[in-house]
């Protein structure tokens, strides 16, 4: 049997323990039609044009773990940024950890989805904000809709700043074989409110897993979210990652992806503007080898006057790693006086190595100020040489070389540790150590 | 007096037609649409040999089990190709020995264009091959030419006088299951120019097509292959017109350039087909497929100037296949009123230390559509590919659209890709430093439109740069000057 009918015929075993009069339910039953009608995404559709994932899908995966696993915190603190000053919400195979997590209901809400979608006191949060700004037309995040249960909810009322940030981790265990998780989250932040979040998927033994997570992130007036996506798994993991922003005016939302690791990484990354001076920032720092694939696919639309975006995704390819980049600026006719800037910059260090990059103006308006610049390249051998002449072995030269190359993404980072520990990351790659902290 | 942008603005939409005459000429026209038997009479009249019917009716059998493509980021009513009649010519025998022979009306058609046949033979040396309703009529200075051993001739003579040639080269770069429209082109062309440059020689003169869609109800399907042998060098103009009509009619050519080993061929377009009026009715639809193939260190250079064409979509594109092959795109692309544009080029590169440059610029005015969408590959066996592509685009009012779809596909650690793109209208502290200096809005804005094209209209071979800046001037006129 095909993977996508055993995603349509399951999904009578997944309604089962549902309510099936809720509303919600509703969204998921028609989102399971537009699966059943589109399938899975091919190269022939034009955003899926470098990436395929007909071998990904050509494998069986089971889509309910069978019983609830077990981890010792001490088999999973290293991927913890912080051991005690953040909120958790870990799951494990897709099931909520109480024992791992951290959640809150004091003055701000970090708990789980499923929570939120049952109790009547989220009833109207859910009812304004679940499913609203993820497309219903396409295909995967309508699959992820129609099986939508379990993930993070995070709700920041007006005038609160978070004073710790959120940390949301999901780990597979690989007790079982072939998993496919599908994890929602939700994210509101109301007006004048402020919060960081740290998202991770992580896999613990080597097997293969797939996840195809939807988040929707609510940005109101004046609100700033600060979102850090850490991609760093394991060689057998692939990780599809839907995300939709929607901004009201003044609002601020920076998203700052780190895929250093992992199969087959696609990021589907939707940015929709809802009033006025909005600032959104995507950045994004791929480091990849093996045969490793991050595609990076990014959609800002403008749509309100006097806003703001910056684009900037640097990525360093060795041996045969594949690398995408394909990202949308949409400009409407009454989004006059936007900055729209983008910048892609690829360095090819192996032979086999491949960059397909596709940046994208639409523009209707024309009191606009939009660039966008797209760079393949090398290591300067010039610079290197002068780095040499100054008795810095070849190594390092290279890693100070990738540093700066990288800097522009990280200079951003507003989490000291996380930048530390990206630092590191990038450190252990190249095998070497400074002996400073950039 | 003080000139606005909207005033501009205004006289942009206003502005009409220059070339939108119709030239009664008698004309032998075939039934409207298109069959097996049709592609047999085209081949029939015309006195082709027996492979060349073949290989239109192959590549009419291709064309009968595609689609229209729909990707394009263009919308237009799709013609209906069984309502165009596929043959069209001037009644008079295409033959002349001198230009007293040619039909006046036509000559006066010429003068009408800018293009008088004997001005341009005394004064500027160029060799004419003028193409109506796809039948090419007059070919100018063939006899200077032939003592160099370049042939330059319509393609149906080509294939009758150097079958060898036509044969070897035909369909080589763009083979007719293409895509949609060059496989139509296969099926029916017409006519077309054909070039031949011999070994070591450099062509003496620009070499000149003039394409004119006459008739009502024809679609024009031209064919042009030109092929620079060793180390030889040519220079290629061509240029459209086509009068007003209220309906669409289809332009879908076919260009072929083959640049052997050392060898440089630079081909530049003005193309000035019928844009439709300002409500937008009416107008050419320009689908054109261009490609050159470069062998070892060979160069080819696309320039082209589209001011014209309700609906343009044409890639112009370099294969550059020889090791240290060059290949160069230079455009101006200027919409107005309804105007749609979907062109850009492809630079794929197959050799090693192969070099390309892209230079795009885009105006938009009116209601119109402007896009660049452009391909730059870098195949896994190309070492030190190097290519630089900049497109920038102008917009003039809150109507009109500029987009920019550019693919890098890059598959080799050596090479070496910079792609930047731009969007903004005429700044206002532009035009206010010029006014600051002394010079009215009026020339600030000539002066920034043409800083801003400068770089491809330098490209331009000096006859064509004079009639290039005649033509940006009807398109955008009042904001050259």
């Amino acid at each position: 049997m095909e993977f996508k009918e055993k995603l349509i015929s399951s999904y009578l075993a997944f309604e089962d323990g549902l309510d099936l009069t809720d509303t919600v339910h509703e969204t998921r039953a028609r989102a399971l039609r537009v699966f059943e009608d589109k399938g899975f995404p091919t190269k022939k559709d034009e955003l899926w044009k470098y990436t395929s994932l007909e071998a990904l899908i050509r494998e069986d995966y089971s889509l309910f773990p069978k019983s609830e696993v077990n981890i010792e915190l001490k088999d999973v603190k290293k991927y913890f940024l912080y051991d005690t000053d953040t909120y958790k919400v870990i799951f494990i195979d897709g099931v909520y950890s109480p024992f791992l997590s951290n959640t809150t209901h004091d003055g701000l809400d970090v708990c789980l989805m499923s929570a939120a979608l049952s109790k009547p006191k989220y009833r109207s949060l859910i009812n304004t904000y679940f499913n609203k700004i993820a497309p219903s037309d396409e295909s995967l995040t309508a699959l992820n809709t129609s099986y939508a249960k379990e993930g993070a909810f995070v709700y920041i009322p007006k005038k609160t700043v978070a004073e710790k940030p959120i940390e949301i981790i999901h780990f597979s265990s690989g007790d079982q074989d072939s998993l496919w998780l599908q994890p929602r989250n939700l994210i509101v932040i109301d007006k004048n409110s402020q919060v960081q979040i740290i998202e991770r998927h992580q896999s613990l033994k080597e097997h293969a897993v797939v996840t195809n997570s939807v988040t929707e992130i609510y940005v109101h007036e004046e609100a700033f979210v600060d979102y850090y996506k850490l991609q760093n798994d394991l060689t057998t993991a692939s990780l599809i990652d839907n995300t939709f922003i929607q901004q009201e005016k003044n609002s601020h939302a920076s998203v700052h992806t780190f895929s250093l690791g992992g199969k087959l990484i696609r990021n589907n990354l939707r940015y929709l503007h809802k009033g006025k001076h909005i600032l959104s920032t995507l950045k994004g720092l791929t480091i990849l080898q093996g045969k490793q694939h991050v595609d990076h696919s990014t959609m800002v639309h403008h749509s309100q006057p006097n806003c703001e975006s910056h684009q900037d995704y640097k990525g360093i390819f060795s041996e045969r790693s594949e690398g995408v980049f394909n990202g949308q600026i949409l400009v409407d006719k009454i989004a006059q006086k936007t900055n729209a800037f983008q910048q892609n910059n690829n360095v090819l260090l192996d032979e086999k190595a491949t960059v397909n990059s596709k940046p994208q103006l639409e523009i209707f308006a024309d009191d606009v100020k939009c660039s966008h610049g797209c760079t393949i390249g090398q290591m300067d051998e010039e610079a290197l040489f002068y780095l040499r002449t100054r008795g810095i072995p070849r190594k390092e030269a290279r890693a100070l070389m990738t540093y700066a190359f990288a800097n522009n993404v990280l200079e951003s980072v507003q989490l000291p540790s996380l930048k530390k520990r990206i630092n590191g990351q990038i450190a252990k790659k190249l095998g070497v150590n400074l002996g400073f902290e950039l | 007096m003080a000139y606005t942008e909207e005033e501009l603005k205004k006289e942009l939409e206003t502005k009409e037609y220059e070339y939108g005459f119709y030239t009664d000429i008698e004309s032998d026209t075939f039934p409207v649409g298109l069959n097996e038997d049709i592609i047999r009479k085209i081949s029939h009249k015309k006195g082709e040999p027996d492979w060349m019917t073949e290989w239109r009716l192959d590549a009419y059998s291709y064309w009968s089990k595609m689609e229209e493509p729909e990707w394009a980021n263009v919308q237009y009513k799709k013609p209906d190709l069984q309502a165009i009649s596929y043959y069209s010519a001037p009644k008079q025998k295409p033959k002349y020995k001198n230009l007293d022979e040619v039909d006046p009306e036509l000559l006066d058609t010429f003068n009408k264009l800018g293009i008088s046949i004997e001005e341009q033979k005394k004064l500027s040396g160029v060799a004419v091959d003028i193409v109506v309703d796809s039948v090419s009529v007059a070919t100018t200075f063939r006899e200077t030419l032939a003592e160099k051993g370049i042939i330059f001739c319509s393609i149906s003579e080509a294939i009758k006088d150097h079958p060898e040639l036509v044969k070897k080269y035909i369909g080589t770069v763009i083979p007719p299951k293409d895509n949609y429209y060059a496989a139509l082109n296969s099926a029916v062309f017409t006519d077309g120019s054909f070039c031949y440059i011999p070994k070591g020689v450099k062509c003496p003169m620009e070499l000149s097509t003039y394409f004119r869609i006459n008739q009502a109800g024809t679609g024009q399907f031209e064919r042009t292959l030109v092929i620079a042998d060793e180390s030889s060098y040519v220079s290629y103009l061509e240029g459209c017109t086509a009068p007003s009509r209220d309906e669409n009619q289809l332009h879908a050519a076919v260009v072929e350039l083959i640049a052997m080993d050392d060898a440089e061929i630079k081909y530049s377009t003005v193309q000035n087909w019928y844009p439709g009026d300002k409500k937008g009715k009416g107008g050419v639809y320009n689908f054109v497929t261009k490609r050159g193939l470069c062998n070892t260190r060979s160069k080819i250079s696309w320039t082209q100037v589209e001011t014209g064409s309700a609906v343009t979509w044409k890639y112009p594109s370099c294969i550059l296949k020889g090791d240290y092959s060059i290949g160069e795109f230079y455009s101006i692309a200027v919409t107005n009123n309804f105007q749609q544009a979907d062109t850009g080029t492809k630079m794929i590169h197959l050799g090693n230390n192969t070099r390309s440059t892209i230079i795009s610029k885009g105006i938009s005015a009116g209601k119109s559509q402007n896009s660049y969408r452009g391909l730059v590959k870098v195949g896994p066996r190309a070492k030190n590919a190097r290519n630089f592509s900049q497109c920038d685009s102008l917009l003039m009012g809150n109507n009109c659209g500029a987009h920019t779809f550019p693919y890098i596909e890059a598959k080799s650690n050596t090479a070496h890709v910079e792609h930047e793109a731009t969007t903004s209208k005429i700044g206002e502290d532009q035009i206010f430093y010029c006014n600051q200096r002394g010079i009215d809005t009026e020339k600030a804005i000539a002066l920034i439109v043409n800083g801003f094209s400068k770089e491809v209209l330098n490209k331009l071979p000096m006859e064509f740069a004079v009639e290039a800046q005649k033509l940006l001037e009807i398109s955008l006129e009042g904001s050259v000057g």
